[in-house]
């Protein structure tokens, strides 16, 4: 192994108007190694990356990579150069088969016309060399999202990369597909592939990486050996302060209350499937949290969807307390005391063009409004309100929520919907995509409207997450429930058959 | 969008492309003048002395301008609820034509005040009522409104001219009588240098129209979720919001908005319907909502440039084809279409092919 550090950036600096995005920012990773970087929401990590494929281009500062100063290259050099970059969110063409969308733009072409028989075996080869199993005739839209990101990751070999950005790869994956993602990455690694890996989870950072960058506020704050540092080290090093991984002590003993929401015999149709949610009953009562487990996409979206009254229901009915969910639209629903965080903060719980006062009405417009008009006044000082209490970032109102990182867009979020007079609360996906400091944040939240007396109904793709909070777990299996049991009953292993099928019992 | 202190700055941004495409077209204007032999200056500047230079020319402007306010606000709204509405010529056709049916059906002696309210209701009704057609077939069954308004325009104008060559036309002509009530008056009676130009009252309903649109669109509840559905329909659902409704209500009013454009002709200029009075204002309403990026005093603004550049050609047709206005239009059109953020999303959405 050569000496050579396959990327070295040095003292980056980009502003986007005031705000300074990477200040100080600096990276150097050796060839054949898997590199952390990671950092809270806004400290500059996806700044930094696009730079280095060449989506942005620096104010200051150079970036080498194989000791060729290549600062402010563009995308199109830096894909010839090697350097290619697997998106979290997919760039696939769902009508295309697996092999065409892989070859997409570098079509191999026989006598002027695509010639799709090649495609295949290319994909094919490619598949076998790097391990990373894909159909390559299926559609891509009949794909699972794990599959979906291997086909990602083999588009960027494809076009000839060497040098791999993965950008929060896992935050849509179960645990056995993520598993599998370590091996695929290790196995590049192995055949002399330079991978940098941007998370927020640390226990990844410990699986799989060789070493680790930190930064905080825009700039690299700290250079690491994975195998000689901790989670908790790492933690301190993102946030600049002492972390109490794992949240605080459990309180044990807590009066548990009235059945809040009541939910029987339901069945509610998917989009593909007639019966995605196919009879649920479950009673989640007050002062307790309930954590539904399972591997996405085995009914959760479309149970809560169901509950919050964005989706028909077949059959089934649900109640709070006794009053009659399906009988009210979504707005009586909300009325009713219901709130609601929904999984997709992006499509349903952020207008990204409103501004962070706007957003944080959303849902509640009516209780801000006399005769009609909007009252402007109420809508500022509950936005002041908003942001102080739950510290979103940057402060001023006006800004759109598009302008905000994940975390305290998911802030934004979490804001609103406790600002509701409400005593069931649907919590879907709520630390998706956000940083260790605001996962913190937003657990205690979850916990201090349990212990208010709230109903807390909290779906997670992360078992750890719903180990964590939840007083009793569901585990969700084609849309049924195969399991519900105490938390104390509950541990990964024993949840792991039911989250993949291999095991049900009746509930 | 809160609109408080950095309005200055909203409108620097919103305002770049269509200033650039302005720029674009003044070259592109240049070099068909210079092709023709004549001095780019002069002929501007005889543009610019045909339009805003004097009373006559600057009241045509303004007329021009008030028909194009109205179905580029029609546009405009529409697509700030998600919605492209391209049935902006039918609905000021039948705006129109119940504005005539009003003023011919009352008697003459009907006070102005109530004749002219009343006609310019019908107007309101009748655009709202060819608007409400693809706003519910959409809701109701997921009717593409852009099929939908561009098939309705051909119904529409089509019945129009029928109904009037069969049963109401005065001879050797595709007018109706002239109205007995409800003819509203021009500038000229308050100001004489308008003398001759086509200018009306009708160009003050249209000024309350954009002020009451600009406050429900940015103040109201109704205007919130409007927005709401047109950013993103899957959050306003969230929200509480019947996306469907507001999707039939959007089209309902945007109709209405260009119905009332008819006004300007029928009860401000002629005193008639006319067979094909809308001559392509509807249609030209698309651009004015582009232009004016879907703000109602941006469409103000863009209508007063095409009704200007539509009345320059005229001034200038001694030294140039007039024509050349309308290659300035289409240079204008397409500059600014290829920036405004609804067509990059429609053409980004394309490429991701979700």
């Amino acid at each position: 192994m050569s000496t050579m550090p396959a990327v070295r950036i040095t003292a980056v600096e980009k502003r986007f108007g005031a705000v300074r995005a990477n200040q100080g920012a600096a990276l150097e990773v050796m060839p054949g190694e898997i590199h952390a970087l990671v950092g809270e929401n806004g400290a500059g990590k996806s700044t930094l990356m696009k730079i280095l494929s060449g989506m942005l281009r620096p104010d200051a500062g150079t970036i080498e990579v194989g000791g060729r100063d290549v600062t402010g290259w563009s995308t199109a050099q830096a894909i010839a150069a090697g350097v290619g970059m697997v998106h979290q969110h997919f760039m696939l063409v769902p009508t295309l088969t697996v092999a065409e969308n892989v070859v997409l733009g570098r079509e191999p072409v026989s006598v002027g016309t695509f010639d799709g028989a090649r495609a295949r075996l290319e994909v094919e080869e490619l598949s076998a060399q790097s391990g990373l199993v894909v159909p390559a005739d299926r559609l891509v839209a009949d794909l699972s999202v794990g599959e979906a990101q291997r086909v990602e990751i083999l588009k960027t070999l494809y076009r000839g990369a060497r040098i791999l950005l993965l950008d929060e790869p896992t935050a849509v994956l179960s645990p056995p597909e993520v598993a599998e993602l370590w091996k695929v990455l290790r196995r590049l690694r192995d055949g002399g592939a330079t991978i940098i890996l941007i998370t927020h989870k640390l226990d990844e950072v410990m699986a799989v990486t060789d070493r680790i960058t930190v930064m905080r506020q825009g700039a690299t704050v700290e250079r690491m050996a994975t195998r000689s540092t901790t989670p908790e080290g790492i933690a301190k090093a993102m946030v600049g302060r002492d972390i109490a991984l794992g949240g605080g002590p459990r309180t044990e003993t807590r009066a548990v209350g009235a059945p809040a929401l009541i939910v029987r015999d339901l069945a509610v149709a998917g989009a593909r499937v007639a019966r995605a949610v196919d009879g649920i009953s479950f009673e989640l009562r007050a002062g307790e949290i309930l954590g539904i487990a399972g591997v996405e996409g085995n009914g959760q979206t479309e149970l809560l969807d169901a509950i919050a009254g964005l989706r028909r229901t077949s059959s089934g009915s649900i109640r709070i307390g006794d009053r009659d969910l399906l009988a009210l639209d979504v707005r009586g629903r909300g009325l009713a005391g219901l709130s609601h965080i929904p999984e997709d903060r992006h499509k349903r719980g952020l207008i990204l063009d409103y501004s962070i006062a706007d957003n944080l009405i959303l849902g509640q417009q009516h209780a801000f409004t006399r005769n009609g008009v909007l009252d402007r006044a109420a809508i500022d000082a509950h936005a002041a309100d908003r942001i102080a209490a739950f510290d979103i970032r940057p402060t001023d109102a006006t800004l759109p929520a598009r302008a905000l990182s994940g975390g305290n867009q998911q802030k934004i979020v979490i804001a609103r919907e406790m600002a509701r007079d409400f005593s069931v609360l649907l919590a879907a996906q709520p630390t998706r995509g956000v940083d260790v400091g605001a996962i913190e944040f937003i657990h205690a939240q979850l916990r201090a409207a349990r212990d208010a007396g709230k109903a807390v109904l909290l779906v997670s793709a992360e078992l750890r997450e719903v180990l964590e909070l939840s007083d009793r777990v569901a585990v969700m299996y084609g849309g049924r429930i195969v399991t519900i049991r105490e938390r104390h009953a509950c541990s990964e292993e024993i949840l792991g058959p039911f989250m993949t099928g291999a095991a049900r019992e009746a509930a | 969008m809160s609109s408080r202190a950095s309005w200055r700055e909203t409108f620097a941004e919103e305002a770049i492309a269509p200033l650039v495409a302005l720029g674009i077209a003044l070259v592109v204007g240049d070099l068909l003048i210079l092709a023709y032999g004549q001095a780019p200056g002069d002929v501007w500047r005889t543009l610019v002395e045909g339009t805003w230079g004097n009373a006559y020319g600057f009241g045509q402007v303004l007329y021009k301008a008030t028909t194009l306010t109205c179905t580029g606000l029609a546009v405009a709204l529409s697509l700030r609820a998600g919605l492209f509405n391209i049935g902006a010529e039918g609905q000021l056709a039948m705006g129109g034509l119940a504005a005539a049916l009003v003023g011919l059906a009352l008697p003459a002696s009907t006070p102005l005040a109530i004749a002219a309210a009343l006609a310019t209701f019908a107007a309101l009704v009748g655009g709202g009522a060819v608007g409400a057609v693809p706003g519910w077939l959409k809701s109701r069954f997921g009717a593409h409104e852009v099929i939908v308004t561009i098939m309705l325009n051909f119904i529409v104008l089509a019945l129009l001219n029928w109904f009037v060559s069969a049963r109401l036309h005065v001879p050797e002509t595709l007018h109706t009588p002239s109205i007995r009530a409800g003819a509203l008056p021009r500038i000229a009676e308050w100001f004489s240098a308008f003398h001759g130009s086509a200018a009306n009252a009708s160009l003050f309903l249209v000024a309350v129209a954009v002020a009451v649109v600009s406050w429900a669109l940015f103040r109201t509840r109704a205007g919130y979720e409007l927005r709401a559905v047109g950013l993103q329909p899957d959050a306003a659902e969230y929200a509480g919001v019947k996306v469907g409704r507001v999707w039939t209500r959007a089209m309902i009013v945007g109709g209405a908005l260009a119905g009332l454009g008819g006004i300007n002709f029928v009860l401000g200029y002629k005193g008639y319907y006319e067979d094909g009075f809308s001559g392509g204002a509807g249609f030209l309403g698309i651009a004015v909502a582009l232009v004016g990026r879907n703000h109602p005093v941006g469409v103000v603004l863009a209508a007063l440039f095409f009704a200007t550049l539509s009345q320059g050609g005229l001034a200038i047709n001694a030294t140039v084809p007039k024509q050349m206005v309308e290659v300035l239009q289409g240079v204008v059109i397409l500059a600014v279409a290829a920036s405004v953020p609804e067509v990059r999303r429609i053409l980004r959405q394309s490429v991701r092919g979700r």
